[in-house]
């Protein structure tokens, strides 16, 4: 299900090769390509965020212990074409009819921290229906679920980094963390990226939300900065005439310490 | 934006918890148990793991994720450049959702030892690369599984980092009358909590 050779990093191998650097290409030496850039503490939650009440007996309380990036951190799963299906990037056709809502195009550009795309990496979302409900045993609150709506997609990004997904617009839902608790209209994404280190989970919100000052996920990151990184922008030029309404949704991962393609050139 | 060196970085999209609802995208549809197929070389292994919170509690809700490489110690990953053989039938990358147990079981074979870090040619203990996600974990945990007995782990220079009395919690233990099939306990906040690294 995963194919080595698809990831378009060619021509980068190529160059750091073609520039004989034997060394550093870990061949023969422990020696590895360059590490990722370490995390900002800023721009994460920590692991225990007490209004958050499940973190506090499922977050690690101890220090965690540097790891300097080995060839375990810098390689990772590679996904290719052979299991993404045609229609596995809209939602709104995965059924015989098509699910009630407002339907929605989210696009956007994967790049690493130096700024450049990430292309045919992995992304998949999951989200609830236009109701509020997912799909999905656990949920079990008082919305309708929409037969012909199951709120999964995937697809990789393209050469230029680009993905698209057409959906409905997901509804906020209630949740049980505190009384009269709401959970903003979110979307979940999953990105592997170009290795360990780079792997991602995280949740796209909706511009204006009234819920944001209320949710403790959204708040988990502290950084009012870094909270507007996980809001998409409504953008016009995404919305398709008489059909849907365009958010892009920008994503950057953590990029390498050195890029040999950019400094040997 | 945020300054390393010269270069002026993007700032990363930062991460939010996977939810209790993640099994209709990811481990529903594509449950990934089996890492190694019928085909694939090395010494086979079953592994059991399972998530517990502070209260020792089993977490039905977590996914796991396991990173690894080949029996020859080489990962299916272009900047694996070592001169060592890709097998066929192996990719190294598995995910499963925990049962109403907290328990996932996954099918591989041992890893190979890889290039440590630093200069020299040390190697790395035999180990796989775990990331846990769950309702509740706000961001990727990500450890390490190592094997209990290995010798080659008394000279891992990751496992050297750990402090001695926490390093028990990197390692996997053969399960009794079970020959090939090995238990790993991840507890997530605790007195026995899991050691979690920074990546
Ligand atoms: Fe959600």
């Amino acid at each position: 299900m995963v194919s080595s050779s698809s990831r378009g990093k060619a021509s980068v191998r190529r160059t750091h090769r073609g520039e004989g650097h034997p060394a550093r290409d870990g061949e023969e030496s422990g020696r590895i390509l360059s590490p990722y850039h370490r995390h900002d503490p800023k721009n994460e939650p920590g692991n225990i965020y007490p209004p958050y009440k499940s973190s506090l007996a499922r977050g690690p309380r101890k220090p965690l212990i540097v790891l300097p990036h080995t060839l375990s951190e810098i390689t990772g799963p590679v996904f290719g074409h052979g299991e993404i299906g045609e229609m596995d990037n809209d939602l709104t056709r995965q059924h015989a009819g098509e699910p009630l809502g407002e339907r929605i195009t989210v696009s956007g550009k994967v790049l690493d921290d130096n700024g450049r795309t990430v292309s045919n990496t992995l992304i998949e979302i999951w989200q609830c229906n236009a109701a509020g409900r997912y799909a999905h045993m656990v949920d079990q609150h008082p919305a309708p679920l929409d037969p012909s709506f199951s709120g999964a997609g995937r697809t990789l990004t393209d050469a230029q980094g680009n993905y698209h997904f057409t959906t409905i617009k997901p509804g906020p839902y209630p949740w049980k963390n505190h009384p009269n608790a709401w959970r903003p209209a979110h979307i979940h994404f999953s990105l592997f990226g170009t290795a360990f280190a780079t792997r991602l989970i995280t949740q796209m919100y909706f511009p204006g939300d009234p819920l944001f000052p209320f949710d403790p996920i959204f708040n988990s990151v502290r950084d009012p900065k870094a909270r507007e990184r996980m809001i998409s922008k409504f953008d016009l030029a995404l919305t398709r005439p008489d059909w849907s309404l365009g958010f892009r949704f920008d994503i950057v991962l953590r990029g390498r310490e050195e890029t040999p393609f950019e400094n040997k050139r | 934006m945020k300054t390393r060196g010269k270069k002026t970085l993007l700032p990363p999209t930062p991460p939010q918890t996977i939810g209790p609802y993640f099994r209709i995208g990811l481990t529903a549809p594509r449950p990934l148990s089996r890492i190694a197929g019928p085909d694939t070389r090395g010494e086979r292994l079953k592994l059991v793991c399972t998530v517990l919170d502070g209260r020792n509690a089993p977490v039905d809700d977590a996914m796991i994720e396991i990173w690894q490489a080949n029996a020859e110690g080489k990962y299916n990953h272009p900047d694996d450049r070592q001169k060592k053989a890709l097998d066929p039938d192996f990719i190294g990358h598995g995910r499963m959702g925990t049962n109403s147990e907290g328990i996932c079981i996954f099918e591989t074979v041992k890893p190979g030892r890889v290039p440590g870090p630093g200069p020299g040619n040390t190697l790395q203990a035999p180990h796989l690369e775990v990331s846990v996600f769950a309702r509740g974990v706000l961001k990727r945990l990500a450890t390490r599984i190592y094997f209990a007995g290995d010798p080659a782990n008394n000279e891992d220079s990751v496992l050297a980092l750990v402090p001695k009395a926490r390093r028990a919690t990197l390692l996997a233990q053969p399960i009794e009358g079970e020959p090939g099939a090995w238990r790993f306990d991840l507890h997530l906040n605790g007195k026995k909590e899991t050691v979690f690294f920074d990546v």
